[in-house]
């Protein structure tokens, strides 16, 4: 038994549950006379809803096809192998779910190393290799084809990728040595690291082909065939495989600093992945592959005990599969069907949630407002809105046609609203505005018609307490910008039935948002959160300390922007507004910033003037502020306002806010855009000691967003 | 408005190989659509002077139009195959004579100038769509006696045939068949076939089949070389006890699909297309359902005299080998010897396979190499016997025609 074949048995034994793919060798004549060739399938045996990926038995079943195919190569009866996947499937990559099983470091080690010594036995067989990248490929799928002397890759595939820096990885397979070596450093930097810091960017094959992945690409139609062909010109010598010379000089080393550079943008530097992967690339100037190779082995089994990847996995698994199943949403089929949609008022809110529901639902979709004016300009924001999707080629002349036609204004309700099943208001946020509109709607709509209200703040219940039908009230909580963030929290009223729940979930189901079920509490998830996470920093800034101090003490989260950036997004007014609400709701934590209070007073819509470029603190800003004489030092900082968070997710979950911290989790990532490799915010709490430290305990138990025991 | 009758040319035909039909066969795992898109590709593909935009109908044949070879195949290959959504298509089914059908209906559109560029081609899929899946004879033809029972078993039929013929014995038609095997074996060294034949990739998951994974198809896979009079000697007479067709001297159950590009010759000229035939006249024929082996016959004569040729001007013959004794029922009609050199000279059905639809175009791909060869044959004749009593040729003649000392 060979040390490899060892390896991974010892592995397979910790991974019961793999789901294996098996290595078929399949012989075949290659056209014009070329010769026997042996072609390797990986196939897992299911259909390509469940891609086939490698986890230990996978990786021994490969090698056992390297075994025969390397004696047949040796042996002269065949002149070539190839590696392709089953049907829209190459392979991608690692099963995740072994990795998260993985509690020892050697045991880290011994994958890394198992991938590795089964895929380079590929480079080193007396024929010419090929892959045929035939469907989505990524991670160790790619890597298994950059171990071979050529690649094809198919026209039709939709995702190529090494996300591995993404989830807290590095390509540790042979990508970071070799995907330099092949295609240089800047654009291995592109694909390694960028893609992978934007929001795991996929390759098409077109640009797999372009970047010089691959030696030649075909369509789908007759991909293999093609690929086949091929083959046998390049065996028969009858086709020369080019690619350009690889710069090893000083481009090497200004490829790995723009890489750097994206890391610092994306990560700031508080998620090791990006960095370790630059390290590799950056030694893999020399070309020496098994350097590389060892350094990847290492990196791996260090990033897999540490608690970024865990995170990282954890915060994946959140939104590929908790957010596809809203956990306490009521059985789908209690939902109603809603084929036309009400919008009270007509403002920008009001104007971008028409255009959703229009674009997804494509149901007929009415706004009202107390003036016509007001309503022209609705319908004009939503007309223009859908000639720029035309313009841009998003949607057809059919469509535009067909959403203008759906979308319409009227000032009178009982005509706008009479036939419609679902009627959502972005009208003022006061709550004797809102209580006011559900009962003029009411009074018009049918009885089953859902009344759904996009507050931030205000309560679901309280609003929906003097309606005849309170049943029929959710909270649908959108986040801005409304196409792009996918976030939904969706209220429950103490009165809300079940079946205006399901067909609250399933309007956004078919929305494409992540519905998160949240119970009729003060600003729901987000906005308390992010409220007490910047109210902390207000008051610790109106304490005494630097506003630059207090910025640059979160930057070691790399959240997506610092404090005060957010607020500016978000606009003073409306933070301090929730930050009123919250304060009203709960006075012993959330406080009313006076310096806020001044800034939006001033009328100020930041605290920052952009004139140079970088942000600098708008001095009309820095004359209104009263500070006091505490100065805390950055990591006083920093824990003050962790500690802060920490309590107030505990306070929630304690309150059932959310049914698991799961949920917040989820919420923040797809609400705020907090990063993976914090996954959402309690896995960090409990990596740092910090839940710890305020709840007396973590938010997760050992193993689920981190090492196991 | 006056109108010209246009001369219709055959531009270029290919075929995917083959394929025995059944669980072990090379295609069991792969979808008839599938085959006539590759069979489509190739053609585009050899002619990349063809801008795909130009060509005005893409009609595929299939007998049993169901699942995979429904849907209004010419339609959905087109666009499967990557045809601009521009181009339409239709399905067509005589049977065994739908490729041939599909050629003769666009070709007569060219003619009355409806077309300029055309896709005709076939495809059976056996092995998924065995014969009479899902067909639903109306009792009548039994209960009147419309047709005999025997009529709907081909193997029957050829039985029946055999009957007609009392000469044609079954050693003849073995005979017949170990040449057939002989020519095809011979056609396949010298490479005359493959150059027409479109390369499949093929999977199989099922180990019992053989190596499973992705696989390449690249030569027909019902052929048996080597055949000899002593190996067919033995073989089963199924459709009949102590009768004379066997597996042997008649086609198998098969899988493929071909492809073929047909053009007004003043518009193959102006492209530059290649022109490997020109059509002279088609005719079909019917006759007793229950010996519908002998429809080529009636078929050719109203064919020959429509051309005003007669059957001496016909210098190389593609006959459809459904069974041998259909060939040589038509060959002993017109007093051809069954070892005539201008007949099936690279083989034909029973070592190629026949799968039903699609083995029209394949005819014509062979006659139109041998025309190539053979500059002093002036015209060829393709011709095929078809179900339900019917019979089918096409007369043609070679552009490369020399003025020939023949």
């Amino acid at each position: 038994m060979s040390s490899t074949t060892e390896l991974l048995k010892g592995a397979a034994e910790l991974f019961p549950g793999e789901v294996v793919t098996q290595a078929h060798v399949r012989h075949l004549d290659l056209p014009s006379g070329a010769g026997r060739f042996a072609l390797i399938t990986l196939d897992n045996g299911l259909d390509h809803t469940k891609p086939t990926t490698f986890g230990p038995q996978s990786l021994a079943n490969l090698d056992a096809a390297i075994d025969q195919v390397e004696k047949e190569a040796s042996e002269g009866t065949i002149t070539g192998v190839g590696i392709t996947g089953k049907p829209f499937i190459f392979a991608v990559g690692a099963d995740l779910k072994g990795v998260e099983l993985l509690g020892r470091h050697e045991d880290a080690l011994a994958i890394g190393k198992g991938g590795h010594d089964v895929f380079r036995r590929l480079s080193g067989l007396a024929v010419p290799t090929f892959a045929y990248y035939n469907g989505a490929a990524m991670g160790g799928g790619v890597e298994v084809g950059l171990h071979c002397a050529y690649r094809t890759v198919s026209t039709a595939i939709p995702a190529f990728s090494l996300p591995e820096v993404f989830l807290g990885l590095v390509p540790g397979w042979g990508g970071c040595a070799l995907l330099p070596n092949l295609i240089g450093a800047d654009r291995a930097v592109s694909v390694i690291i960028e893609n992978s810091l934007n929001q795991n960017r996929q390759l098409k094959g077109k640009q797999v082909f372009e970047l010089g992945i691959a030696d030649a690409i075909f369509e789908g139609a007759d991909f293999l065939e093609q690929s086949l062909i091929w083959t046998a010109a390049v065996l028969k010598g009858e086709l020369a495989v080019e690619r350009p010379a690889i710069d090893r000089g000083d481009a090497w080393d200004a490829a790995v600093a723009r890489g750097r550079a994206i890391a610092d943008s994306k990560v700031h530097g508080a998620a090791p992945a990006a960095y370790r992967a630059l390290d590799i690339i950056a030694a893999a100037k020399d070309g020496d592959l098994s350097a590389g190779f060892d350094a990847e082995d290492q990196a791996l089994a260090d990033l897999i005990m540490g608690g970024e990847l865990r995170s990282g996995i954890y915060a994946f698994n959140l939104v590929q599969k908790r957010a596809k199943r809203p956990v306490g949403a009521p059985d789908k089929n209690l939902a109603r069907p809603v084929t036309k949609v009400g919008v009270v008022g007509a403002g920008l809110m009001a104007s971008q949630l028409a255009l959703l529901f229009l674009r997804r639902l494509e149901v007929p979709v009415v706004l009202t407002d107390i003036d016509q004016e007001r309503v022209d300009k609705g319908v004009g924001y939503v007309h223009a809105e859908i000639e720029k999707l035309l313009g841009k080629g998003r949607i057809n002349q059919d469509k535009a046609n067909r959403l203008k036609g759906l979308v319409s204004g009227v000032l009178d309700k009982a005509e706008g609203f009479a036939d419609a099943d679902f009627i959502i208001e972005a009208v003022f946020e006061e709550i004797g505005v809102k209580q006011q509109v559900f009962a003029e709607v009411e009074a018009v709509a049918p009885a089953h018609a859902i009344l759904a209200t996009n507050t931030s703040s205000l309560s679901v219940t309280e609003m929906a307490s003097k309606l005849k039908n309170p049943e029929r009230v959710v909270g649908f909580h959108f986040f801005n910008p409304v196409a792009i963030l996918p976030l939904l929290e969706i209220v429950r009223g103490e009165q809300t039935d079940d079946a205006s729940l399901a067909t609250a979930f399933g309007v956004a189901r078919k929305l494409k948002k992540t519905a998160v079920l949240v119970k009729d509490a003060p600003a729901f998830v987000v906005n308390r959160i992010l409220t007490r996470f910047m109210g902390e920093i207000q008051n610790v800034i109106d304490e005494g300390t630097p506003v630059e101090v207090a910025e640059k003490a979160i930057e070691p989260l790399g959240l997506p922007m610092s404090p005060l950036v957010l607020l500016e997004l978000v606009g003073p007014a409306i933070g301090l507004h929730v930050s009123e609400t919250l304060n009203r709701a709960f006075p012993e934590r959330f406080t009313v910033s006076q310096n806020l209070a001044a800034v939006v007073k001033a009328g100020k819509r930041g605290f920052y003037v952009y004139d140079s470029g970088a942000p600098v603190l708008d001095p009309e800003v820095a004359a209104l502020l009263k500070q006091g004489d505490t100065v805390l030092t950055e990591e006083q900082t920093r824990d003050r306002v962790l500690d802060a968070v920490a309590q107030e997710i505990g306070l929630m979950l304690d309150e059932g806010v959310v049914a698991e911290a799961q949920d917040i989790d989820l919420c923040l990532i797809t609400g705020a855009g907090w990063p993976f490799h914090l996954g959402g915010i309690t896995p960090y709490l409990d990596r740092e000691g910090v839940s710890q430290r305020v709840n007396g305990k973590p938010f997760l138990a050992q193993g689920v967003a981190s090492v196991p025991a | 408005m006056p109108r010209t009758i246009r001369d219709v040319v055959f531009v270029d035909g290919v075929r995917t190989p083959f394929g025995k039909a059944g669980p072990k066969g090379i295609y069991h795992e792969t979808r008839a659509d599938d085959l006539v898109v590759k069979a489509i590709r190739e053609l585009l593909r050899r002619n990349p002077d063809l801008d795909p935009a130009k060509i005005d109908e893409v009609a595929i044949a299939a007998t049993t139009q169901i699942g995979d070879q429904g849907l209004t195949l010419g339609r959905t290959a087109g666009i499967l195959a990557g045809l601009p959504q521009s181009v339409p298509g239709y399905s067509i089914d005589r049977m065994c004579a739908g490729a041939l059908t599909a050629v003769t209906a666009t070709a007569g559109s060219i003619a009355f100038g409806a077309y300029d560029v055309v896709v005709a081609g076939g495809v059976e899929h056996m092995g998924r769509h065995p014969m009479g899946e899902g067909v639903d004879p109306n009792p009548r033809f039994v209960s009147e006696k419309l047709v005999d029972e025997s009529a709907l078993f081909m193997g029957m039929t050829a039985e029946n045939l055999h009957d007609r013929y009392p000469s044609i014995t079954k050693q003849r038609a073995d005979e017949y068949a170990v040449r057939s095997q002989e020519k095809a074996a011979k056609a396949y060294a010298n490479g005359k076939i493959q150059q027409d034949l479109v390369p499949v990739s093929v999977r199989r998951t099922n180990a019992e089949a053989g190596e499973t994974g992705w696989g390449l198809v690249t030569a027909d896979e019902p052929m048996r070389p080597g055949t000899t009079m002593e190996s067919l000697a033995g073989l089963k007479t199924p459709f009949r006890a102590h009768g004379r067709v066997t597996a042997g001297n008649a086609a198998g159950l098969n899988d493929g699909a071909t492809a073929s590009l047909l053009a007004a010759e003043d518009v193959a000229r102006e492209l530059g297309l290649p022109v490997k035939m020109r059509l002279v006249s088609y005719a079909f024929a019917g006759v007793e359902p229950e010996v519908m082996g002998y429809g080529p016959i009636p078929a050719t004569e109203k064919a020959l005299s429509k051309a005003g040729l007669s059957i001496s001007d016909i210098g190389l013959f593609e006959i459809n080998e459904a069974f041998a004794v259909q060939v040589l029922a038509f060959l002993e009609h017109y007093g051809i010897a069954d070892d005539d050199a201008r007949v099936n000279q690279y083989g034909g059905a029973i070592a190629y396979g026949h799968p039903l639809a699609s083995s029209g175009v394949r005819l014509m791909t062979q006659l139109a190499r041998q025309f190539e060869e053979q500059p002093e044959v002036r015209y060829g004749l393709t011709t095929m016997c078809v179900g339900f009593g019917m019979g089918a040729t096409v007369i043609w003649e070679n552009p490369n025609f020399d003025g020939g000392n023949k």
